[in-house]
C-alpha cells in the first residue's frame, strides 16, 4: 500500500477558502443562502469532528454492547429520516415504527451477511468494520425505504376511489392494493439500480475514491466497491419490501378495509 | 313477497348510527339528505368499508361469517364517484361479453369499452361503474346517487335496468336525491339527519 497523505489543518482551512467563495456569491446574487451555508459548513465540521472523536473511543474501547449501542442508535436517526419524508403520517408513531423496523431489519442482515461472509475481521463484529459499514449500508437502505413509503403513502391518498372500487367488487386487500404496492418497491430501488449502472461510466463512487486518495491499489478498491455495490443493492430491496408491507399491513384490517383513518398530513415542519 | 333479504341491527360507528333496517327482497329503499348527513356513510358501513359495529345479515346469515371480500361480492357498494384502477376501460369488466349487452342498454357507444379511462366523461363513467357492479347479479346494491350525471333518457334506461333487478328480488338501498326517481323506484323512503335514519 502506498504512504496515505496525511491532512494537516492548514490544508483544510485553505480548502475553507472555496466554502467562502459560496457565500461570495451568494451575497452578490442575492440569493439569500450565505446565512444556512454557514450554519451547514460550521455544523457539517463539528458532526465530522464529533463522530470521529467519538469513533475513535469506540475502536479504542473494543467493547460489543457499546458497538451495539452506537449502531442503534444510528438506525434510530435513519428510522427517524424515513419517517419524516412522506407528507402522509401513519398515525401512533407508525412511521417511525415502520421505518426503524425496516431499515433495522435490511441494514442487520446485510451487514452481518457481509461482516461474516466476505469481509470476516476478526472477531467479526470488530468496531472498526462493522460500525462504518452498518453507517454506509444504512444511509443506502434509509433513501431506498423512504421512497418507497413517501410512494406508497402518496399513492393510496390519491388512488382512494380506485383501491376501494375493487374493494367494493370482492377484491382482497393485496389485490386492490397490489399494483400501488409494487409501484412504491420500483421507486425505492430505482436510486440503487441507477448507481449501479452509472458506478466507474458518469461517477467515481465515493467510497473508492476514498480509498485511492488515501493510497489503496485502484484494483483493490474496485473489489471493495463491487462488494459494497452488492450489499446496498441487497440492502434497498430487503427494505423496501419491508417497508413496503409493514406500512400497507397498517393500512388496512382483517375486513380488507382501506383504512386512511390511520393517515394523517404532516404538520408544518 | 315478503322474504327479509337484508337486515340491519343497531349498526353504528363512532360518526353516525344506530342503524335498524330491514329489506324485503325485490325492495328498494330510497334515501335522502342533506350533503353531510351521513348516507354515503350509511351505505359505506353496510358493505362493510368502514368500521361499525352492530350487526348486519343476508338472508338470515351474519356479516361476520363472511369473508369481507365474500361480503362485498353480495352486497355491493357503488359510490358516486367511480374509481378505476386500469387505464384500459376493458380491465375493470370480468365478463366483457356481458358488459357490452349492458352497456349498450344504458345507451353507450360499444367502443368505449375498447378506449382508453382518461376519454370517458363523468356520465359515461359513471353509467360503466353501474354496468361493472351489476354483472355479478348480486342480491343486494347499495347505490350512491346512480344517476346524479346522467340526462333524463339514460336514467330512464338505468332505472329501467334496476326494476328488472328488483323483479328477480335484488334489494336495493339508494341514496338519491331525485324525489321523482324515489318514487318511481321505491315504496318506502327515508331521510337522514345527522346520522340518522327517519321514514319520510
Amino acid at each position: 500500500m502506498m504512504p496515505s497523505i496525511v491532512l494537516t489543518g492548514q490544508d483544510l482551512a485553505i480548502a475553507s477558502v472555496l466554502i467562502l467563495l459560496d457565500g461570495a456569491i451568494s451575497v452578490a446574487y442575492r440569493l439569500g443562502l450565505h446565512r444556512q451555508l454557514a450554519i451547514a459548513a460550521g455544523r457539517m465540521v463539528l458532526q465530522l469532528l464529533l463522530i470521529g472523536a467519538i469513533l475513535t473511543r469506540v475502536f479504542d474501547a473494543a467493547f460489543p454492547p457499546l458497538t451495539l449501542l452506537v449502531i442503534l442508535a444510528m438506525v434510530a436517526l435513519a428510522g427517524r429520516e424515513v419517517a419524516v419524508r412522506p407528507e402522509q403520517r401513519l398515525i401512533r408513531m407508525g412511521n417511525y415504527t415502520v421505518g426503524a423496523a425496516a431499515v433495522a431489519f435490511a441494514t442487520g442482515i446485510t451487514s452481518i451477511l457481509a461482516l461474516t461472509t466476505a469481509l470476516r475481521p476478526q472477531p467479526w463484529y470488530d468496531a472498526r468494520y462493522a460500525i462504518p459499514l452498518a453507517g454506509i449500508v444504512l444511509g443506502n437502505v434509509l433513501n431506498a425505504a423512504s421512497l418507497a413509503l413517501d410512494a406508497l403513502l402518496g399513492s393510496v391518498v390519491r388512488e382512494k376511489a380506485a383501491i376501494e372500487a375493487q374493494l367494493c367488487l370482492g377484491a382482497t386487500n393485496r389485490q386492490a392494493m397490489g399494483r400501488l404496492l409494487r409501484a412504491a418497491m420500483r421507486r425505492g430501488l430505482l436510486p440503487v439500480v441507477n448507481s449501479m449502472s452509472a458506478s466507474g461510466v458518469v461517477t467515481l463512487p465515493g467510497i473508492m475514491t476514498g480509498q485511492i486518495l488515501a493510497g489503496l491499489d485502484p484494483m483493490e478498491a474496485v473489489k471493495y466497491q463491487i462488494l459494497l455495490m452488492f450489499l446496498l443493492s441487497g440492502g434497498a430491496g430487503l427494505a423496501v419490501v419491508a417497508v413496503v408491507f409493514l406500512a400497507a399491513r397498517r393500512l388496512t384490517d382483517a375486513r380488507h378495509r382501506l383504512r386512511l383513518d390511520r393517515l394523517a398530513r404532516a404538520g408544518p415542519r | 313477497m315478503t322474504q327479509e333479504r337484508l337486515r340491519i341491527q343497531a349498526m353504528r360507528s363512532s360518526l353516525v348510527g344506530p342503524f335498524d333496517l330491514s329489506v324485503a327482497a325485490g325492495e328498494c329503499i330510497a334515501i335522502s339528505g342533506a350533503s353531510g348527513s351521513g348516507k354515503s356513510l350509511f351505505l359505506r358501513m353496510v358493505a362493510d368499508l368502514d368500521p361499525n359495529t352492530g350487526a348486519v345479515f343476508l338472508d338470515g346469515r351474519e356479516r361476520g361469517s363472511f369473508a369481507a371480500p365474500a361480503w362485498r361480492r353480495q352486497v355491493i357498494y357503488v359510490p358516486a364517484e367511480s374509481g378505476w384502477w386500469s387505464e384500459a376501460v376493458a380491465d375493470h369488466f370480468s365478463d366483457l361479453a356481458a358488459a357490452r349487452v349492458l352497456a349498450a342498454r344504458l345507451d353507450l357507444k360499444p367502443e368505449l369499452l375498447d378506449g382508453p379511462v382518461l376519454r370517458l366523461s363523468t356520465g359515461e363513467k359513471q353509467r360503466l361503474a353501474l354496468v361493472r357492479s351489476l354483472l355479478p347479479a348480486s342480491p343486494v346494491l347499495l347505490l350512491d346517487e346512480p344517476t346524479a350525471a346522467l340526462d333524463e333518457t339514460s336514467q330512464g334506461h338505468a332505472e329501467a335496468l334496476l326494476r328488472e333487478r328488483l323483479q328477480a328480488g335484488t334489494a336495493i338501498l339508494m341514496v338519491t336525491h331525485r324525489s321523482d326517481q324515489a318514487a318511481r323506484l321505491s315504496r318506502r323512503r327515508f331521510v337522514m339527519a345527522q346520522g340518522r335514519l327517519t321514514p319520510a
